[in-house]
């Protein structure tokens, strides 16, 4: 995904191509491949899966039963609420020229883009309708969010987690996905100069030459850090270490991680954006990585602590997911076994031992499965995307080719991309969480919080039994 | 008259209860309960947060019976409920002023 996009509006009518290139052969004008379109449609509602109702019984299961529905709730509202942003400013915001940082206004209210529209791809005059891009990346967008409400489940107000999410969209989201994919596309790429000029109208992180195939750091880091700012400032749950705070469900927990697993191959193989050869390598290998995380978290578990549990298998396969997000597209089979094994034992480190050691109460990992896993991920993409490690390198749109492949360089720009993420996220979200703890307030009251926030926030409960 | 308290493992409950029937005892109030004795709980582990569970589920059956029923009964409890484990639970024996039959009135012993 990264992204592109000319919008081609036909002007010639048949009569006039008919006149005008009477002597030659009538040229046909560009359109989309039918292939890659419904393949697209296919992805953007797979990816629509993994929010709801993947993530949302991922996460509902690990909070107590009568929080279950404020998790349902959460990501569910904070999807469609996405959804109509992305149209009306997020859209035109994340994928318009404009600078390195934000794109402009010209399609607010996807203003001027037709059936006809098209969205450029990774290969040159290849393009899908832009109506299916904009639904693709609108599902982006909303899954991100979505992600945070895990770092302070259980204990904050509805309308705060929404206002915070309002702003943090706005200004941490919509700037990153534009810095990080942002580009003209790859039709523009027809010699060095042209090159240049073509990347210099790029975001921010894409001159960087920072690497992020379907989200690692647009996605993942960004909301693994908002996470974390956001358990930091909101403080710990009621009980939190004194009291039972087990998950209800593990059992949903496996369903929605599931869910989340059978999506995120719409969310990587989509982000490819053509269903051609490379789309069944990010395929193989956002498979095998999950695979290899799930069995390193639950090998490290077995190991350390005497048992092998289903919530770790779940986190896991999370984790693997995550960290293969930004290498699915350059990453060779055993590389992205490689890096799912790290992300796995890795991220099973970060939410048994750094979080104790640190001692901030990230209710469902939000900071330790996507932070953390998002950063092994977008550094270790700069190791797997190698060729001599069997990745695929970097293409060169001037040469037609794999351009020459430095792991030092490319280790570097990536380590751009993640620390720019930490930076502006960080920064976004801790302006973000102040400006909601003075006007709605961002924790419930005690009372409130002991009761449950089905009962008090939404006036129902989960379960009736 | 005795009221005959019997908390079991749940698992044993069909084999007490079965096993009062056989010796003539014509009924049963069970509930589901939480406890502990000498049998130890057990830790649960999510993600590294490590919780023991003290109170392990039980089943309390309470019993009213005739005084002279009341050693065949306890001897029907004991052995449909034991497996030589720990925590095959215990049985309290206490004395029972009144019965009445809500639907006819009877009191006492006609009332079992």
């Amino acid at each position: 995904m990264k992204q592109f996009l000319t919008t081609f509006i036909l002007l010639v009518l048949l009569g006039h191509a008919g006149f005008s290139f009477a002597e030659t052969a009538v040229p046909v004008p560009p359109a989309a491949n039918k292939g890659d379109t419904a393949w697209m449609i296919v992805a953007t509602v797979l990816v629509i899966l993994m929010v709801i109702p993947g993530l949302a019984l991922f996460y509902g299961g690990m909070v107590r039963a009568k929080n279950m529905l404020s998790m349902l709730m959460q990501v569910f509202v904070i999807f469609s609420v996405m959804a109509i942003l992305w149209a009306i400013y997020g859209y035109s915001i994340a994928f318009t020229e404009g600078n390195a940082f934000f794109g402009g206004f010209d399609k607010v209210f996807l203003k001027g883009i037709t059936p006809d529209s098209l969205a450029a791809t990774f290969s040159k005059a290849v393009y899908v309708p832009e109506y299916i891009y904009v639904a693709f990346q609108l599902t982006f967008a909303a899954i991100t969010p979505a992600l945070i409400v895990g770092a302070f489940a259980e204990r904050v107000k509805f309308s705060a987690v929404l206002l915070f999410m309002f702003i943090w969209f706005t200004f941490s989201y919509l700037p990153m996905a534009h810095m990080v994919w942002y580009w003209t596309g790859p039709d523009a790429y027809t010699d060095a100069a042209a090159a240049e000029a073509a990347t210099a109208t790029a975001g921010f992180l894409f001159q960087k030459g920072a690497l992020d195939f379907a989200g690692g750091t647009v996605v993942h880091i960004n909301a693994g850090i908002a996470g974390l700012v956001g358990c930091l400032m909101i403080g710990k749950r009621i009980g939190y270490r004194k009291e039972s705070l087990a998950p209800h469900s593990v059992t949903m927990t496996m369903i929605g991680a599931s869910l989340l697993w059978v999506g995120w191959f719409g969310f990587n193989v989509g982000s490819n954006l053509e269903a051609n050869g490379l789309a069944t390598l990010v395929f193989v290998n956002t498979l095998l990585a999950s695979a290899a995380a799930t069995l390193a978290w639950v090998a490290a578990e077995w190991l350390l602590r005497g048992k092998p549990s289903m919530l770790g298998g779940a986190s896991g396969a999370v984790a693997g997911l995550v960290a293969i997000t930004p290498a699915c597209g350059w990453a060779g089979p055993m590389g992205a076994i490689f890096l799912g094994l790290a992300a796995g034992a890795i991220c099973f480190w970060s939410v048994t031992m750094l979080k104790s050691a640190l001692g901030y109460d990230d209710s469902l990992d939000a900071f330790g499965v996507h932070g953390i896993g998002g950063i092994v991920g977008a550094l270790g993409t700069g190791i797997v995307a190698s060729p001599s490690l069997g990745g695929t390198g970097v293409w060169d749109y001037v040469a037609n080719g794999v351009a020459e492949y430095n792991m030092l360089g490319q280790i570097t720009s990536q380590a751009w991309g993640v620390g720019t993420c930490i930076i502006w996220s960080g920064a976004v979200s801790f302006i973000a969480y102040k400006i909601v703890d003075m006007t709605v307030g961002l924790r419930v009251s005690e009372e409130v919080e002991r009761a449950g926030l089905d009962v008090s926030e939404h006036g129902e409960t989960a379960y009736h039994i | 008259m005795k009221l005959i308290t019997a908390v079991v493992k749940p698992f044993k409950l069909d084999d007490v209860r079965e096993a009062l029937s056989d010796i003539g005892v014509s009924g049963v109030t069970v509930t589901e309960v939480k406890g502990f004795g000498r049998q130890k709980g057990h830790t649960e582990l999510y993600r590294g947060a490590e919780y023991v569970v003290d109170f392990l589920p039980k089943a309390k059956i309470e019993v009213a019976v005739a005084d002279t029923m009341l050693e065949q009964a306890v001897e029907a409890i004991t052995k449909a409920a034991n497996t030589g484990k720990i925590g095959d639970g215990k049985i309290f024996v206490t004395d029972l002023e009144q019965v009445v039959r809500i639907r006819t009135g009877e009191t006492g012993e006609e009332a079992l």
